[in-house]
Formats: C-alpha cells, sequence, structure tokens
C-alpha cells in the first residue's frame, strides 16, 4: 500500500534551513581563516576593505573576524607567501561562494604567475582553462561582480592559447540573459579588440540585439562606433572630410572621424525610425538618432579682433572656449611682438570664448596714429589682422557669419535634402502622436537646422507644447527656446550689420551666445524672465547702454569692468542687497542708473550708500 | 495487469484520463483524497493523447474496426438493500469518425525500389496503404474491408499519382535546381518506410492546442508545481495566410521593429492600437454588442492591420461582438512577452504530456492508476440518490463518495446533435514559410478559403519540439466542423502544401503523409445532470478553443464541488521536504499501471502504449 505523504513543517524547513546556513559559514570561515595564514602582510592590510566587513557583518561575525585578522596579523610567518594549488584551492571554494572578494582574486593572480613560472606551458594553459571555467560558475553566481569580470579579462589576457570565440560565445549568453550588463559589455569589446572580429560582423551582431530589444543604449552606442569604420563618409564628400593616415594638423581628428557615408547613413535613418514609430516614448532611439543627424565641430579659428584705442585693450573672440591663461596668442602690434597678458573677462571662469589684454600705456593712444595688429594662435597655425586707422578711436575685424558656420553646425552638416526628408517624417508621426515630447524636439532641432528664421514661428509653437506635454522639463524648454530666440536674433543683427542687440517681451530665461555680442554697444533685454547677467555678461566689451527693465534679476555678477557701461537701467527687478550692486563699481564710466522698483530702493541710506560705492554716477533713479 | 484486488473503498473514483479529469484527479490527491483514476484505454490522456507515429497507425485502426458489443454484465448481486445499479454506456467510438488516412510519399526506400526496378508490386501496395480509409459510421460508403481497393475516382487518380510523384520530383529536379532553389537538390525525400521506422520519435497530439502563457493552464502548472514534470518551448512565431501568401504576424514590440512588411506608420497604429485596447475605454462601450470588425474598421488601421488584429491576435471571426473581440486581444497580449515574443508555450514531447504530469502528480500524492481498467456500473442509494460505490468491468465493487467520469462513458442522451471539430494531422518536408532558423514552432491562422468555410487554425511544430523527426514538421489543423474534416480542410491544405490534388505548387512544402479525422467538441457538456446521481460529474472533454482555459476550469468546478472547503492545487512541496511516515518509502515499482515510479518509469509507460 502506499505510504501516505507528510510534509515538513515550515519550521522543521527553517531549521533545517538554518543548519545548513550554519554549515555553509563554517565551512566559508575556515577556508578564509587557512587562506589568510597562507596570504602575506600585504594582503591582509588590503582585506580591511569597506565590504569584506560589511560581509563579515552580515554574517554576525565581525568580532571574531576582527579578531583573527588581528592576530594573524601579529604572528604573519609568511614574507613569501604561499603561491601553492592548495591555495588555489582554497580560495576557489571561498570566491564560488563569494565572488566579490577583492583580496582573494588578487592573491590568486600572484599564485597563477608564481605557477607559470613553475609549470610546463601546457600545464599553464590547463590551469588557466580551468580558470576560466570556475569563473563562469563565479558569473552565474553574480553576473555583475566586478571582480569575477576582471580576474576573467587578466586571465584571457595571460591564457597561452586562448580561445576567444568561446569568450565571445559566453558574452552573447550573458548578454541574451541581460543585454545591459555593461561589465559585460566592457569584457567583450575587451575579446573584440584583442581577437579582432571583423567590424562588419560586430555590426551584425547589434542588429542582433536591437532586433531583439531596441531599448538598449548600449548597443546603439556600439552601432555609432562601428559604423565611421565600416563606412566611413566618402571623400569626394561636400565639407573636406576624408582623413588621409596622417591627419593635416589644421583640422582635428574628431571632426570627420564619426562621419558615415550617405547610403548607409539612409539605411540607418530607415532602422531608428522603424523604432520610433514603434515606440516613439523610447528614448535610446531618439538619441541615436540625435547622433545620425550629425553634430559637427566647427573649425577652431579666432572669429574677432577688437581693439579700442581709449581702453588700449584687445579682445578677442574665439570659436570655442579656450584658457585664457595657456592659450598660445601671440600678439604682434607693428611687426613687434607685444608682451601683453592675456585673461579672460571675468575671474570667474578660465575657459571663455573671449580673451583680453592691455596694451602698455602710450602705445596707441595717439589718435593719429596707424597701427596694425596681428593676433596669432600659434598651436592652431592660423592668425587674424586687425588695422586701427588714424582718427579712429577702435576698430575690429571678424567674418561676416553666416548662420550655418555660428548654429547650424550644432545639429547637422548633412545634406539638406535629407534633413527635409527626415523632417516629413517626424512630421507624419506627429500627426499620430501630436504630444510626443521626444517627436516635438527632433522636430524642433531639424528646423534649426534647416532654417532657423523660416521656421521661427512654428518652432516656438512646438516649444509651447513640449512645455504643456512635459511640464517636468519646461524650464529646460524655456532655456533652450532662449537659446534659439538669441540665436536667431543674432543672425538678423548679423543681416542687418548694426550693433544694437534687442530682445523684448520673449520670455527669455537665460542668456547664452554672449560672444557673438563683443561689439555690441547697445543691448536691450526688457520685459523677459532673466534672474541674472551672468559672468558671460562681462563679455560685451563695448557695452554703452544696458537696458533690462522688468525683469526678475538678483544678481549682476556679470556687469563686470566693462569700460564703456554708461547706462544701467534696471527697473523693476529683484535686487535687494547693495552688495549686489557691488560689481557696477568695477564699471568706470557708469553715471546713469535706474533702480525703481527693486526692493533695494527701501534701504535706510540707500542713496549716501550708493554714491559712495558708485560715486562715477551723476544720474541716479531710485 | 495487475492481477490482485483493487482496495475496495476510495474518496473519488476518476473514469477517463484526459486532461480535466487528471486535473480533479491531482488537485483532489493532493489534499489528501483518496483516488482511484481509471481508464479503460491501453493509454493516458484518453483524446488528450500524443502518439507514436506507428502508435498513431494503430490508434487509426482500432477506430476503424466495428466496435464489438460488449455484453452487459448483471451485477445485481453486488447489491444491497436500498440500492439500484446505473449502468454506463458502452465505450464511445463516436467521439472519433470520419478518419481518413493519405500518404503522399512513396512506400519504399527509394534506392530499394529502384534497385529492385519492380514498379508494380510498389504500386500496388502503394494503393493498399494509401487507401482513403473510411470508417463504418459513414455507411453511404461501401463498408470497410482491410484491403479497400474501391474508392472515389477523384481518390483514386491521387492513389495513383503518388507513387508517380517520386519520379515526377527526380525529372523534375534539375528544372528546378536551375531555376530557382539550390536547396531542392538537397532534400532528400523522406519515405514512408522511414516514417515508420522512426515512428516512435513522433508525438502526435489528437488535440492541437497551445499554452497561453499566462492562461490558466500555465498558472496552474506553475501553481502547483506540476510544472517540473514538463519542458516547454515558446511558439516562435505567428504566421497567417492571406492573398494566397504565409505572412509573419508582427505582435510584439520587437516583431514590429523588425517587420518588412508594414510601414512606418502601420508600426506606429498598430503599437497604438495595442496599447489602447488593453485599457476600457469610453470608445469600446461606444460599440457595445456591435461586431469587432466594425470597431476596427472605424479605427482606419488599413487592411493590413485590420486582418492580423481580427485573424491572428484576437483570432475571431467577423461577426464576434467587440467585447468578445478585446477580451481575446487582451488575453493575447498579456501573454505576449512571458516567455517570448509570441504568447504561447508548447511542451515538448507533444500535449499528451500535460494530462499525464498531472496524473503523476496525483499518483505522487497516493492516487492510484489502472489502465484497461474500466466501470461497468454505479450502486446508486435509491434515498439519496448518491453514488455509493462503483462496479468495475471485473465485478469489484469500490465505494466511493465521489465519481468523475469522461463524457464517452456516459449515455448519449442530449438530443442535439452534438458539433463536432474538424482535425488534419500532417507531415510535411518542410516549414510553409522557411525563415533563417529551420527550428520554428509556428502558430498560422486561417481565415475561410471561401464563404461558408471555417477558420482553421493551424498549428506547424518543428523537430526540436520533440514531435517529429529531423526534416519533417508536424502540422495540425483545427476548425470547428461545418462537414467532415477533409471536406473542411482539404481546401485549405491544397493552398498551403504541395498534394497531389496541388501539383502546381512546387514551391511549398510537400505533405508526407496526413490524416484527417473529426471529433466531438465537448463544449457545453454540463457538469451534472444527465439523469445522474448528484455526486457524480461528467467532464465534457475537448473544446474547439487555442487555449486550454475551458478544461481548467471545469476541472477547478468539479473540484469545488466535491471539496469546497480545500485549496485548489497548492503548491506541492520539495521532494527533500517530504516524510515517508515507516513503510516502504518509494512507491512500488512492480505494478505496471501505476504511476509515479520516477521519470523513467513514466517514459517506459508512454512508450508502452505503442
Amino acid at each position: 500500500m502506499h505510504g501516505r505523504i507528510k510534509i515538513k513543517s515550515t519550521a522543521q524547513q527553517e531549521e533545517e534551513k538554518r543548519k545548513e546556513r550554519e554549515k555553509k559559514l563554517k565551512i566559508y570561515v575556515s577556508a578564509r581563516d587557512t587562506c589568510f595564514s597562507k596570504v602575506t602582510r600585504v594582503l591582509l592590510i588590503q582585506v580591511v576593505s569597506n565590504h569584506q566587513v560589511l560581509f563579515s557583518f552580515l554574517c554576525g561575525l565581525c568580532v571574531s573576524y576582527l579578531h583573527s585578522m588581528f592576530l594573524l596579523d601579529t604572528h604573519c610567518q609568511r614574507k613569501e607567501g604561499i603561491l601553492d594549488e592548495e591555495a588555489l584551492q582554497v580560495t576557489q571554494q571561498l570566491l564560488s561562494s563569494n565572488p566579490d572578494f577583492a583580496t582573494l582574486w588578487n592573491y590568486r593572480r600572484e599564485i597563477l604567475m608564481h605557477l607559470e613560472t613553475v609549470k610546463e606551458k601546457d600545464e599553464v594553459q590547463k590551469i588557466y582553462e580551468a580558470e576560466l571555467a570556475f569563473l563562469e560558475s563565479c558569473l552565474k553566481l553574480n553576473p555583475k561582480s566586478y571582480g569575477s569580470w576582471h580576474h576573467r579579462c587578466w586571465v584571457s589576457a595571460r591564457l597561452p592559447r586562448p580561445d576567444w570565440s568561446r569568450e565571445l560565445s559566453l558574452c552573447d549568453r550573458c548578454l541574451s540573459l541581460d543585454d545591459r550588463n555593461f561589465h559585460c559589455w566592457d569584457y567583450r569589446r575587451m575579446v573584440v579588440k584583442v581577437s579582432g572580429v571583423p567590424v562588419a560582423q560586430e555590426l551584425g551582431f547589434t542588429d542582433r540585439l536591437i532586433g531583439s530589444n531596441f531599448s538598449n543604449y548600449s548597443s546603439w552606442h556600439y552601432r555609432s562606433t562601428l559604423l565611421p569604420l565600416l563606412h566611413p563618409e566618402s571623400p569626394e564628400s561636400p565639407s573636406p572630410s576624408h582623413e588621409p593616415p596622417q591627419p593635416s594638423p589644421s583640422h582635428s581628428p574628431q571632426t570627420q572621424s564619426h562621419r558615415v557615408c550617405e547610403e548607409q547613413l539612409l539605411k540607418e535613418y530607415e532602422l531608428v525610425q522603424n523604432a520610433f514609430f514603434t515606440d516613439p516614448n523610447d528614448q535610446s532611439a531618439w538619441f541615436y538618432y540625435r547622433w545620425l543627424l550629425g553634430r559637427a565641430e566647427r573649425e577652431e579659428m579666432i572669429s574677432c579682433v577688437y581693439v579700442s584705442r581709449d581702453e588700449e585693450r584687445v579682445a578677442v573672440a574665439f570659436s570655442r572656449p579656450v584658457n585664457a591663461q595657456s592659450v598660445s596668442l601671440l600678439l604682434v602690434l607693428d611687426g613687434q611682438p607685444q608682451k601683453v597678458e592675456w585673461k579672460s573677462v571675468h575671474p570667474r571662469f578660465k575657459h571663455s570664448p573671449v580673451c583680453i589684454c592691455d596694451l602698455p600705456p602710450g602705445t596707441i593712444s595717439d589718435i593719429t596714429n596707424e597701427h596694425n595688429l596681428t593676433v596669432h594662435w600659434t598651436e592652431k597655425y592660423t592668425h587674424r589682422d586687425c588695422a586701427l586707422y588714424t582718427g579712429r578711436t577702435e576698430s575690429w575685424c571678424r567674418d561676416s557669419a553666416t548662420d550655418q558656420e555660428l548654429f547650424r553646425s550644432e545639429l547637422s552638416v548633412e545634406k539638406t535634402s535629407v534633413l527635409q526628408s527626415e523632417l516629413q517624417s517626424c512630421n507624419q508621426l506627429l500627426e499620430l502622436e501630436p504630444l510626443n515630447k521626444w517627436c516635438l524636439l527632433t522636430i524642433v532641432l531639424l528646423m534649426r537646422a534647416l532654417d532657423p528664421l523660416g521656421y521661427e514661428k512654428e518652432t516656438l509653437a512646438h516649444f509651447q507644447t513640449l512645455k504643456e506635454v512635459d511640464p517636468m522639463r519646461s524650464a529646460y524648454y524655456s532655456d533652450l527656446c532662449s537659446k534659439f530666440i538669441i540665436e536667431n536674433t543674432v543672425l538678423k543683427m548679423e543681416y542687418a550689420e548694426v550693433r544694437v542687440f534687442s530682445i523684448t517681451d520673449k520670455n527669455l530665461t537665460t542668456l547664452c551666445h554672449l560672444d557673438q555680442l563683443l561689439l555690441v554697444t547697445h543691448i536691450n533685454l526688457s520685459s523677459n524672465q532673466l534672474q541674472q547677467l551672468p559672468p558671460q555678461f562681462a563679455m560685451l566689451q563695448c557695452l554703452e547702454v544696458l537696458e533690462v527693465d522688468n525683469n526678475r534679476i538678483e544678481n549682476l555678477e556679470g556687469v563686470y569692468h566693462l569700460p564703456k557701461l554708461e547706462e544701467v537701467l534696471l527697473k523693476n527687478n529683484k535686487i535687494s542687497a547693495l552688495a549686489d550692486l557691488q560689481p557696477l563699481a568695477s564699471c568706470p564710466k557708469l553715471r546713469r542708473l535706474d533702480l525703481r522698483g527693486n526692493p533695494v530702493t527701501q534701504a535706510a541710506n540707500i542713496e549716501s550708500e550708493l554714491t559712495a560705492l558708485l560715486p562715477s554716477v551723476t544720474d541716479l533713479l531710485l | 495487469m495487475a492481477a490482485e484486488e483493487l482496495p475496495s473503498e476510495f474518496d473519488v473514483v476518476i473514469l477517463g484520463t484526459g486532461l480535466p479529469e487528471s486535473v480533479v484527479a491531482a488537485a483532489c490527491s493532493r489534499v489528501g483524497q483518496r483516488v482511484l483514476h481509471l481508464d479503460r484505454r491501453s493509454y493516458y490522456a484518453a483524446n488528450w493523447a500524443s502518439f507514436t507515429f506507428n502508435g498513431l497507425l494503430s490508434w487509426i485502426q482500432q477506430y476503424q474496426e466495428e466496435p464489438q458489443p460488449k455484453e452487459v454484465q448483471d451485477w445485481s448481486s453486488l447489491l444491497d438493500e436500498g440500492e439500484e445499479l446505473v449502468y454506463l454506456s458502452n465505450p464511445d467510438s463516436a467521439s472519433i469518425s470520419n478518419l481518413q488516412v493519405f500518404c503522399f510519399t512513396s512506400e519504399e526506400d527509394e534506392e530499394e525500389a529502384q534497385s529492385s526496378d519492380l514498379p508494380n508490386p510498389t504500386e500496388e501496395k502503394a494503393v493498399n496503404e494509401d487507401t482513403d480509409v473510411k470508417p463504418s459510421a459513414d455507411s453511404n460508403e461501401e463498408a470497410t474491408t482491410e484491403k479497400q481497393e474501391t474508392v472515389g475516382g477523384a481518390e483514386e487518380e491521387q492513389l495513383q499519382v503518388t507513387p508517380t510523384e517520386g519520379e515526377e520530383q527526380d525529372t523534375d529536379k534539375p528544372h528546378l535546381s536551375t531555376a530557382q532553389s539550390q536547396l531542392e537538390p538537397t532534400r532528400k525525400r523522406i519515405t514512408y518506410a522511414h516514417l515508420v521506422k522512426e515512428g516512435r520519435r513522433f508525438n502526435i497530439d489528437l488535440v492541437s492546442k497551445l499554452m497561453y502563457s499566462r492562461g490558466s493552464l500555465v498558472d496552474l502548472l506553475i501553481k502547483s508545481n506540476v510544472s517540473r514534470y514538463a519542458e516547454f518551448k515558446n511558439v516562435t512565431r505567428i504566421l497567417t495566410y492571406r492573398n494566397g501568401n504565409v505572412e509573419q504576424v508582427p505582435c510584439s514590440r520587437a516583431d514590429v521593429f523588425a517587420s518588412r512588411q508594414l510601414s512606418v506608420v502601420e508600426k506606429r497604429k498598430l503599437m497604438r492600437f495595442l496599447t489602447s485596447c488593453m485599457e476600457e475605454t469610453e470608445e469600446h462601450q461606444a460599440y457595445s454588442g456591435r461586431p469587432y470588425l466594425e470597431f476596427l474598421c472605424d479605427q482606419k488601421l488599413g487592411d493590413n492591420l485590420q486582418h492580423f488584429l481580427l485573424h491572428s491576435i484576437a483570432m475571431v471571426t467577423e461577426d464576434t461582438p467587440i467585447e468578445e473581440g478585446l477580451a481575446a486581444t487582451r488575453h493575447f497580449l498579456r501573454s505576449l512577452g512571458r516567455y517570448g515574443n509570441t504568447p504561447f508555450l508548447f511542451p515538448l514531447y507533444g500535449l499528451g504530456e500535460i494530462p499525464q504530469c498531472f496524473c503523476r502528480m496525483c499518483a505522487v500524492f497516493g492516487g492510484i492508476y489502472c489502465l484497461r481498467h474500466s466501470v461497468d456500473c454505479l450502486v446508486v442509494d435509491k434515498d439519496t440518490n448518491r453514488c455509493k460505490a462503483v462496479i468495475d468491468n471485473r465485478g469489484q465493487r469500490i465505494s466511493c463518495s465521489h465519481f468523475v467520469v469522461e463524457d464517452s462513458y456516459v449515455g448519449k442522451k442530449a438530443a442535439a446533435p452534438r458539433r463536432l471539430l474538424s482535425r488534419a494531422v500532417l507531415i510535411t518536408d518542410g516549414s510553409v514559410l522557411p525563415s533563417d532558423s529551420d527550428q520554428q514552432v509556428s502558430m498560422v491562422t486561417i481565415p475561410p478559403v471561401a464563404a461558408r468555410y471555417p477558420v482553421v487554425k493551424m498549428v506547424e511544430l518543428c523537430p526540436s519540439t520533440m514531435t517529429c523527426i529531423p526534416g519533417t514538421y508536424l502540422v495540425h489543423l483545427t476548425c470547428q466542423s461545418a462537414g467532415s474534416a477533409y471536406e473542411d480542410l482539404a481546401p485549405v491544405v491544397t493552398r498551403c502544401f504541395h498534394t497531389p490534388d496541388s501539383p502546381d505548387q512546387e514551391n511549398r512544402p510537400s505533405v508526407l503523409w496526413c490524416v484527417y479525422f473529426n471529433m466531438v467538441d465537448g463544449s457545453g457538456v454540463e457538469l451534472e445532470g444527465h439523469g445522474l446521481p448528484s455526486n457524480v460529474y461528467v467532464c465534457s472533454g475537448l473544446d474547439s478553443t487555442l487555449g486550454h482555459e475551458y478544461a481548467i476550469r471545469q476541472a477547478e468546478l468539479i473540484f469545488q464541488k466535491i471539496l469546497p472547503e480545500e485549496d485548489f492545487c497548492p503548491p506541492a512541496p520539495n521532494p527533500e521536504d517530504i516524510i515517508y511516515d515507516g513503510e516502504n518509502p518509494s512507491t512500488p515499482a512492480g505494478e505496471e499501471d501505476e504511476d509515479g515510479a520516477g521519470e523513467e518509469g513514466k517514459r517506459e509507460q508512454s512508450q508502452t502504449q505503442e
């Protein structure tokens, strides 16, 4: 007859499990002790890693652990350490239950290196192969163990006859379980590099991963590194792009190296469109798309040289921020190299797109003299000349920059036709998903790249929608929108060739591209949402009149050493303390200041204190 | 066969080893009921069984034979005061009907046939084997004999084509290889002899179903730990037959992304529809009572998507109301992605494994199993109208408190004609949609090929499901009957495959062998009643749906009627947590009819079915 089955009670099971755990712990602890008795003193000190202490805490063993450690520490009798196979065994036992024990991996490496010296090559191969098999079991235990992956890297590199295809298939298995295991991605990169897997095969690998789940930054990113290698941009493309083996000094190697030939680009556009049409809320595809649309780096050059006779000052604007202290600039005045000190416009930032220097007093002060200046940017082999004619108090030399050069490079160097068709498909998606923020944002960027002024109205409308559908990031959109408005205004100013810059009542929240305003004499930013005039504001070296009525300005940090500034109109802002006005004291020509509607005007004795702070001001409105 | 007598007292006696009966058996046994589980057949799982090729052939043969009328024995001598006998009906051969077998591959190894160079005997033999076998139920046809020479004209043609077909292929090959694929010459023609020789590697299901990854069967297998007795494979793709072609249906996110036949706009529309239909919306309510198709049309999805959504994802017909259509769509989508890119699982070695797994669970908890053992009649207490005991076919009286029986053992008293399912099982030499991998498990939905034809569900199994031999695919077709299985399904077969009826479809996979039959669709049979005592419950057998929801719900209902207080299939403990009290710790291995003797025991047993 059948015996009826009884099931152990939960208490019984618990008890058994507890016993089992205790047994395991005992084995672990004794193994660890044996191991430490073999490890040299140096290793012991390493043991006091946070991790290990934490682990011991978890085991409820902290006291006995520290005790045994100090004991061992004192009678550490092995100066040379025992580097035998028994130690290998013991550490293996320990690591297989806790693969994150970094000290033991180190010890193991020492043992293995020792064994390498005493064993035959075949035997070494066998030992290392066993090591790899052991590591595999550790990775099963914890697929994200730093120690195991690092050790595997080390072993693979020392293996006399490595089997890279096996390693690759291990990575593939690992990634199929968790396609975001970055340890595995790292290791895989190493394997691919060492074993020289063909790029095409790797591209196929990303195809596979993206096919199974396209929400994977790692795969998309990997793709972006492979494509330029496999399908480099063809040499006859419009931009002078093809890289000869030795890059010519005038171009930085990054400028073209990440571009992809057009035929392949079109395929990629199709792939990524499939992804974002399938799931427009998945950002990984959108990011890849942004990369595809491209980002040209601007040529490094001196975009403007300005010289002022009154201040005997030279200001130089660059196409990208430079370190004023270390940039290798050479100023040649009338054929004579000058020894001058280049500095940034504001002490708060070292890197700035504008540098200034003061010439020795009297060098150019005589208005009847004509001077020729040349600024050499020696490390970039580029220079710019500027002539200061008789009777002129100032002079400048600059490119009449086009919108293309100024801002479009931030998105793309692709052909307009390609961008146009991309814009079309994004608009198609927007019709289906009118509230998708990624789609809206990409459309905005595409419009910027195509025709910033022509699409201005639509761009602003899209920004409005973006702020509504993604209120969490409304400040980001406001800033981005401010940036675009400023860019457009700069462009319009360029076309009009004036030195007046005005953006009023446009909800500006931030200021940028101030380096483009080096020559502006009159700026009107009234009725916006600005909270400060940032240090970059000090780049406006020619500024005479500053109008910022009706903002929320609390901070005037950037109104600093502006040599020509005469008028500051700050009506209805949030200046609350006298100290906030301190920067104005550095502007020598300031004579008119309007502070009406600011909290600071309510303070006692404000008028006298202001007069003391700003003696040059003759026209003070409170 | 156990010669000794069975114990004479049980809590629950269950007759029939189909899926619902087996689940009830496991559930009862699990909570400590003494269970006796019988089946008059020599194999487990009744009409849910899987057979080897040879097993299937003998199953076919068995149904072709006249059922011998069984003499009714009078067991009234075993009655006590106040009791009466209720006889169960004869084994019900009508649950399978319209059996027709076709063999389109050459009978013998081609080499042998060629070397012997004797075409006549080969042909003759082919005729014998290929004969259209009609069961006697079809009385308008001539009586079935062992060797049927007389068949309808159309079929005769087929038969003659069969042997020549091999030659035709041979002569065609050069054309083919130059014309299109280079695969063609390497494809080795599998002969009938080869099928028979390798027959034990087939596991051919009588029913064709799939397990929804979040369906009640999967949930039950997990909950009860019965899943440890079986292994499963993901159905790898969903296909559909459309405009004369077999196409892949993109249903998961990855599929939609990778699909080449959808435009990006269609992709967006599809994804949006799938996401939106997971939640009940006002829009859905507005369509209440109207067909799902109407709702789909108004979504402006386009023909492509509409076809996929209606036929392949909801798998409903054009007049299904929206509530049902949406429920089916949600069921599909909920199951998606749990184990893979399709919502379905298939058990390795065939669906017949599943009832056996539950039987094993029952046996582990002490249930007793006897095959080739039936119940003749019930002993009913006249006063209470309850079944007190059963009398088995050997005249042993076995008392029980509850009796569960498969409906085929109960007399046909239902006046309404029962609905039928049409089934076809094909062994083919290639996939309906070849792809990179030749180990695809495909679910194919086939909308009506013409007006008045039923919707057909087709499952194509690859060798790695352990249901067929390498180089072949096992194809199951199922639909609700409109006519006989052959009438319903042959048009689909000729469209999707290369058969002698469709000689122009050279590029489609060839059918090597096939069988058509009808099964009774048991859905709608009441659990109780049938003029039976109140503690007798009838399991209705198969239903036409793709999933197992019906059978599992039925088993749970029966269990709740038997043991309203008990938990249905609580998790079985780990083997190491089981204490065997006192007696012989292992289950007796000597008894042939008892299950639970471990993995090997069970496999052996399923092999003894042959």
